[in-house]
């Protein structure tokens, strides 16, 4: 087997007392989509920074592409690429400019720099944005330069900080696609989230990570069938019956969750579920039978919902 | 992108961190002359009107008036615009001084966080402080030369040695704005704190540094705002220069190095709170 691309082991960052990422290990191998799900506050941004090597370790063993950020960071950072939770992306210059400006801090030649700059332009369907100022572009947009910005030396692994938090349907739709085409040509990437879609969609492997601890890890669908049912019947009662309603739901499947506004019933059929809710003359103002998601391997690991 | 480590990889990140460790300021340089030609109409403007106006209004108004009513021993021996010129001279890097080592900073840090940008690729935090230094050292260099042309064509500069006046203010411009730019680097938020400098901190300095008079003339209880004014120093040191004033060696020595000091005592600040600020 190849070296992997990062080794965190019982990596720790403290902000004074607090523990921002508290002892946390985990893997990824070349060629990997490896996620980071997790809600807001959990140390997704902070373990990244600590990979991304701008940030130092509290304690604990790093080891990104081979080597450790703490003495090595010019050398990681020169083959890696990072697209961070909030575009920095410059203002005075215009959009390709942004991507020669870039690669330029690599050290890479003007010449070189220019022609991959015309490459990831098209890669990011940005062919006639080329002399755009980067506040006319939308939000999409300026996260597609973004992420053609951090492409541009070519790197071995990718950092996506919350790749499309904030973007419209179609706008992260365009943008996973991008990421999916790079995916395909091998790149190594490293992507949080609080979707767990995104996660779903992108990730090979990911960790659910809680209060910087970790508290799954597996392939979507393996912490599907380890953390929930196949399928889930969400009814509602309306929100001052569901209390009262959940309690003769007992039995009828493998797990109850109240919600304030709805009750989530797991089951590996849920049609068979809400036929026999019926049959104990329970009468759901709404029912719906989907498949379980990583929505609901987190609400079972930690009792509350990835987006608060 | 490869989806093995080959040896050859590795092999390809130490070299660019190598260029990058070594040239590294220069690239953050490179993106500032970038944003700077996005404003080098107001550059040259500036770098042409301001020296016109002064030298003007100094040379042609003000001196013949002051000339007419002192004499030229008022001012040692020499006319007013001969004596005024080199702190004008000076007063020009400072303003270089107050521009980029404010601006450009609060902009990197948090504005448009470039400076983030910046800090994940190979750079590293001290060199991104580096950088704007050689950047700004380009331009004042350039406002100076500029300032300094039209002191010539006013005839202001009597001295064979009067271009050393230029380096002098650079080296003036650069003493103040490091200290500027550490003090800048120490804000997480404009809460009007800079416009305070300009007003407590720049504009009696620009008055009382024996710029458009001699410091002694001051009452003593204001002249300690010369003695720890890099523009008093400065003015001083070009005058040397400019019109062979006469001073004492040690004080001209003391001149060199207290603008040196505080240059490289601002410049390492900026650097310390580059790496605290940008590797938490
Ligand atoms: N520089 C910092 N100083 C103090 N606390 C911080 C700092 N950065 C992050 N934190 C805290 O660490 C926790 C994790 O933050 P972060 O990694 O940004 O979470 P996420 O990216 O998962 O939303 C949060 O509670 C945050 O307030
Ligand atoms: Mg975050």
């Amino acid at each position: 087997m190849p070296a992997a691309v990062i080794t965190a082991e019982n990596l720790v960052k403290k902000y004074q007392d607090f523990a921002a990422v508290d002892d946390i290990s985990f893997e990824v191998q070349p060629g990997e989509a490896f996620g980071l799900l997790g809600p807001n506050g959990a140390g997704k941004s902070t373990t990244m920074r600590m990979v991304g090597a701008v940030s130092t370790r509290t304690s604990g063993a790093l080891n990104v592409l081979g080597l450790d950020p703490d003495r090595y960071g010019p050398e990681i950072r020169a083959q890696l690429g990072v697209v961070p939770q909030s575009d920095n992306l410059d203002m005075e210059l215009r959009a390709r400019e942004n991507l020669i400006v870039y690669g330029r801090y690599f050290g890479l030649p003007s010449r070189q720099v220019a022609a991959r700059a015309d490459e990831l332009m098209a890669f990011a369907q940005l062919e006639d944005k080329v002399k755009a100022k980067v506040d006319d572009l939308s939000g999409g947009m300026k996260r597609r330069l973004t992420i053609a910005r951090a492409l541009i030396n070519d790197p071995r692994l990718l950092l996506l900080d919350e790749p499309t938090t904030g973007l419209d349907p179609q706008a992260r739709h365009i943008l996973w696609d991008r990421l999916f085409r790079l995916k395909e040509q091998g790149t190594t990437l490293l992507l949080t989230t609080h979707y767990m879609d995104e996660a779903e969609q992108l990730c090979d492997r990911l960790v659910v990570i809680d209060k910087g601890a970790i508290m799954a890890e597996g392939s979507p669908a393996s912490l599907i069938r380890r953390y929930s049912s196949r399928e889930v019947l969400e009814v509602r009662f309306g929100s001052d019956r569901n209390a009262a309603a959940s309690a003769r739901l007992e039995g009828i499947g493998d797990r109850v969750e109240v919600l304030p506004d709805r009750i989530l019933l797991y089951s590996d059929n849920g049609e068979a579920a809400l036929v026999r809710i019926t049959e104990l003359g329970l009468r759901p103002i709404t029912s719906l039978v989907r498949r379980s998601s990583l929505e609901d391997v987190f609400l079972r690991l930690t009792g509350r919902s990835l987006i608060e | 992108m490869t989806d093995l480590a080959t040896p050859s990889d590795l092999e390809r990140g130490v070299a660019l961190a190598a260029r990058a460790r070594k040239w590294g300021a220069w690239y953050v340089a490179e993106h500032r002359f970038r944003v700077m030609r996005s404003y080098l109409q107001t550059v040259l403007l500036t770098g042409i009107g301001n020296p016109l106006v002064y030298l003007f209004a100094t040379g042609v108004g003000l001196a013949s008036l002051v000339d007419a009513n002192l004499g030229d021993d008022a001012f040692g021996g020499v006319g007013y615009l001969v004596f005024v010129a080199p702190a004008l001279l000076c007063a020009a890097g400072i303003t270089v001084a107050t521009e980029e080592f404010t601006y450009p900073i609060m902009l990197g840090y948090k504005w448009n966080p470039v400076f983030l940008g910046m800090n994940a690729s190979p750079l590293r935090p001290g060199q991104i402080i580096d950088g704007i230094v050689i950047s700004v050292v380009v331009r004042m260099l350039l406002t100076c030369l500029l300032y300094y042309v039209f002191m010539a064509l006013f005839g202001a500069v009597p001295d064979a040695a009067g271009w050393v006046a230029v380096p002098v203010a650079v080296l003036t411009g650069l003493a103040f704005g490091a200290v500027l730019m550490g003090y800048t680097s120490t804000l997480t938020e404009d809460t009007g704190q800079l416009a305070m400098v300009m007003r407590f901190v720049v504009l009696p300095m620009t008055l009382f540094s024996g710029t458009f008079f001699p410091l002694a003339q001051l009452p003593l209880y204001l002249q300690w705002i010369g003695w720890i004014s890099p523009l008093w120093h400065g003015t001083e040191l070009a005058r040397v220069f400019s019109y062979g004033y006469a001073e004492p060696i040690w004080l001209t020595v003391l001149h060199v190095a207290y603008l040196a000091v505080l240059f490289a005592v601002g410049w390492v600040w900026a650097r310390r709170i580059a790496v605290r600020r940008l590797s938490k």
